[in-house]
C-alpha cells in the first residue's frame, strides 16, 4: 500500500537501475531531506546541537566501518584509532594555517595511509586474528596518540581546534556546523548507496562471501581488502576530523579510546551488518537510549519509592548500552536494518501477502 | 648492579607473568570446548573478586569461607552466560560471537560498577606485603604465591584432561560433529567449561584483586590474557602458562628500559605490540593447532 510496486515497469536500462525505482520512496527520502535542512530552523538548537549533529556525524563513522566490515567482511576494532588520526591530523593542520577543506582531506589520506598499516594484518590472517590484531594496534595507537607531545600537545592535553573555514567562509554558528556535518553525513551515504552497484562493491561483497572464491572467479582479493581498508579509513579520518571541528571543538586522547572503537562496532551490528538505514537507526540507538532508559528508569524508582545513588545512576547508561548489544544478538542479529526491511518487504505487497517473492 | 636490576625485572615479571596466565586459561579453556573467544574473561575476573568482596562483606564471613562460596557463584555465572547468550549463537559469524562477548564484558561491568560503586576496595587475603629476599634480589611474596597456585591450577588441568570428563571436553574441542554422533552432549560439555573458566577467573580476580586492590582495572587484564592465550596458542593450556612466562619477562623488562625513555607507562604498549606481533608471525601461537581451511 505504502510502498506500491504494482505499476512500476522499468522501460529503460536508466530506470531500472536508478537508486529508489519506487517513487514512495523517493518521496519519502525527499521529505526527511526536507526535514533535515529545515531542522535549525524548526528544532530547538539544543536539540540540534546535540541530538541531530552527533547522530549525523556518527552515522557517517558507522557508515565508514559498514564498508569494511558489513561489504568487504574484514574486521577492523581499532576503527576509533583511525577516526583520531584524521582528527588529530586535520587539527594540526587546520592550526597552522592549512585551509580547512585541505587539512581534513590530509586527516583523510593519513589516515588511509594508516589504515594499509592496519591493512597488513589483513593480508596475512583474517577472522579472529584479524580483531584481535586490529584491537591491538587500537591499544598502539592510542598509546602512541597519547603519549607523544608533538601530537597530543602534552600528556592530559586537550588541542584546541580552530574555527573552521569552508571556502573562506568561516563557519560559526551552530547552524552552520549542522550543515557540514549533514553535508558529510549525506556524501558518505550517498558513496555507500552507489558503491551497491559498482564493480567496486560486488568485488568486496565477492571477498567477503569467500575470498578464495572470489580469487577464482578473478577478483584480486589481497587487492581489493587493500581498498576497503584504505577508503573505510579515508571516511574514517574525515569523519573524525569533522566531529572535531563540528562537536567537540578540541581533541583529546579519550575520545578515540578503545571503548570507542567498541560503541562504532555496536552501532553497526546494531543496525545491522551491510545496510545503509540500518548505520542510521544502529547510531541513533546506541547513541540515544541509553541516557533515554536512564531517565525512564529513574522514573520508574521514583514511581517504585526507590532512591537510587548517583553511582548506580551513572552506570546505568552503559549497562544499558551492553544489555542492548546482548538483546540484539540473540533476537534480531541482522539488526534495525533488517527489521525495517521486514516492515518494508510487508508493505510493499500489502494486502495481497501471498504475493510476496 | 645493571644485571641485577634487569633480573629483578626478569623475575617478577615472569611471576606476574604467570599470574596473567590464570586470565588466560579461562579463555583457553573456552575457546578449546567451542571456538569461542571470550573477550568478557576481564570483566569475569572482576566480578569473581567482587563477588569475594560482597560474600565476604555481606555475610560477614571470613576470606577463605567467601573463596569458595564465590566460585560457587561463579560457577553458575559461567553456565548461565552459556545457556543463556551464546548457546543461541552457535554456528553464527564470528563476528557476531565476539560482538556478543564486548557487550557481555560491558554489561558485566557497568552492573558491578553500578551495584558496588566504581571506588577501589581493598581485598587480603593475608599475604604480607614484605619482599622476599633472594640474595641481592627483591622477589614480591603476592607474585609468588600467585605463580604458584597458577602452576597448582595447570596441573590440575593437566590431571583432569585425562579423566573421563576432560576426554569428553577433548574430543569436543577435537570435532564437535562428530562428538555430537558418538553421543557425547556437546551443550553440557561447553557449559562445563565456561563454569570451569569463570571459576579460574575468581581465582584470578582474589589474586590480581589483593595486589592492587577490586576495582574496574581488573577488566583491563583481558588484554594481558588475551595475549598470553594468543602467544601459546588458543587452544593449549600448557602453552598458556609458558607463553605467560615469557610475556611477564618481555614486558618486565622491556618497560623497564622504555619507561624512563618515554616517561612511564609503557606495559600496555609493549603488551599489544606482543600481541600483533604473535599474529603476524605466529597466527596459531607457539602451541596451538595450525587449522588448515578448506576451500
Amino acid at each position: 500500500m505504502l510502498f506500491r510496486q504494482s505499476g512500476i515497469l522499468h522501460t529503460s536500462y536508466a530506470s531500472a537501475q536508478s537508486l529508489f525505482p519506487l517513487s514512495a520512496d523517493r518521496w519519502m527520502i525527499s521529505a526527511l531531506l526536507a526535514l533535515a535542512l529545515s531542522a535549525p530552523f524548526t528544532m530547538s538548537s539544543l536539540t540540534v546541537s546535540t541530538v541531530l549533529l552527533p547522530w549525523l556525524v556518527w552515522t557517517a563513522a558507522a557508515l565508514g566501518l559498514n564498508l569494511i566490515l558489513g561489504w568487504a567482511g574484514q574486521f577492523h576494532f581499532g576503527y576509533a584509532a583511525i577516526m583520531g588520526i584524521g582528527a588529530y591530523t586535520a587539527v594540526h593542520g587546520a592550526r597552522n594555517g592549512i585551509p580547512w577543506e585541505v587539512a581534513v582531506i590530509l586527516g583523510g589520506v593519513m589516515a588511509a595511509v594508516i589504515g594499509i598499516v592496519f591493512a597488513f594484518a589483513a593480508l596475512r590472517v583474517k577472522g579472529l586474528y584479524l580483531a584481535l590484531s586490529t584491537l591491538a594496534l587500537q591499544f598502539v595507537m592510542d598509546w602512541v596518540i597519547a603519549h607523544v607531545p608533538a601530537i597530543s600537545g602534552g600528556s592530559q592535553a586537550t588541542l584546541q581546534a580552530p574555527s573552521m573555514q569552508l571556502l573562506g567562509q568561516a563557519i560559526t554558528s551552530e547552524r552552520g556546523l549542522y550543515y557540514v556535518a549533514l553535508g558529510w553525513c549525506l556524501l558518505v551515504t550517498m558513496f555507500m548507496l552507489n558503491l551497491r552497484r559498482t564493480g567496486l562493491g560486488r568485488a568486496l561483497v565477492a571477498v567477503r562471501e569467500k575470498d578464495f572464491a572470489a580469487a577464482v572467479i578473478g577478483v584480486h582479493s589481497l587487492y581489493y581488502k587493500l581498498i576497503a581498508f584504505a577508503t573505510s579509513s579515508f571516511i574514517g579520518g574525515v569523519t573524525g576530523a569533522i566531529l572535531i571541528f563540528t562537536f567537540y571543538r578540541a581533541a583529546t586522547p579519550e575520545q578515540f579510546a578503545v571503548n570507542v572503537s567498541i560503541e562504532i562496532l555496536a552501532m553497526v551490528i546494531v543496525g545491522g551488518l551491510g545496510s545503509i538505514i540500518g548505520s542510521y537507526f544502529g547510531a541513533a540507538f546506541i547513541l540515544l537510549m541509553p541516557g533515554m532508559m536512564n531517565s525512564f528508569i529513574t522514573w520508574v524508582a521514583q514511581l517504585a519509592g526507590v532512591s537510587l545513588g548517583v553511582e548506580t545512576l551513572a552506570h546505568i547508561p552503559h549497562a544499558v548500552y551492553g544489555a542492548l548489544i546482548i538483546l540484539f544478538l540473540l533476537i534480531e542479529p541482522m539488526g534495525l536494518g533488517k527489521l525495517y526491511g521486514n516492515i518494508r518487504n510487508y508493505l510493499l505487497v500489502w494486502p495481497f501477502g501471498y504475493a510476496r517473492k | 648492579m645493571e644485571f641485577m636490576l634487569l633480573a629483578e625485572l626478569a623475575i617478577n615479571g615472569a611471576l606476574s607473568g604467570l599470574m596473567y596466565s590464570l586470565v588466560a586459561m579461562g579463555i583457553v579453556l573456552i575457546y578449546k570446548s567451542s571456538s569461542v573467544p571470550n573477550l568478557a574473561q576481564g570483566a569475569m575476573t572482576m566480578l569473581g573478586a567482587y563477588f569475594v568482596l560482597a560474600i565476604a562483606g555481606g555475610l560477614g564471613l571470613p576470606i577463605w569461607v567467601a573463596i569458595p562460596l564465590a566460585m560457587v557463584a561463579m560457577f553458575i555465572v559461567g553456565v548461565g552466560i552459556e545457556r543463556v547468550a551464546l548457546r543461541r549463537l552457535a554456528g553464527r559469524p564470528i563476528i557476531m560471537i565476539l560482538m556478543m562477548t564486548l557487550g557481555l564484558d560491558i554489561f558485566i561491568r557497568a552492573t558491578s560498577m553500578a551495584v558496588w560503586g566504581s571506588a577501589g576496595r581493598p581485598l587480603s587475603i593475608g599475604i604480607s606485603d614484605e619482599p622476599l629476599y633472594l640474595g641481592p634480589l627483591l622477589i614480591n611474596r603476592a607474585y609468588v604465591i600467585g605463580a604458584g597456585i597458577a602452576l597448582v591450577l595447570f596441573a590440575i588441568f593437566v590431571f583432569f584432561f585425562h579423566t573421563r570428563r576432560g576426554i569428553v571436553l577433548r574430543a569436543i574441542s577435537d570435532d564437535y560433529i562428530a562428538s555430537w554422533s558418538v553421543g557425547i552432549s556437546v551443550e553440557r560439555g561447553v557449559a562445563f567449561s565456561w563454569a570451569m573458566s569463570a571459576v579460574v577467573a575468581t581465582t584470578a580476580g582474589v589474586l590480581w584483586g589483593s595486589i592492587q586492590g577490586v576495582h574496574q582495572g581488573l577488566a583491563l587484564l583481558l588484554l594481558n590474557g588475551l595475549t598470553v592465550a594468543v602467544l601459546g596458542g588458543m587452544d593449549s593450556i600448557g602453552g598458556a602458562i609458558l607463553a605467560g612466562i615469557l610475556l611477564g619477562l618481555i614486558e618486565g623488562v622491556a618497560s623497564g628500559f622504555l619507561d624512563p625513555l618515554v616517561g612511564g607507562s609503557s606495559r600496555e604498549l609493549v603488551v599489544a605490540a606482543t600481541l600483533v606481533l604473535t599474529i603476524l608471525i605466529r597466527p596459531h601461537g607457539l602451541f596451538g593447532r595450525h587449522d588448515i581451511e578448506r576451500i
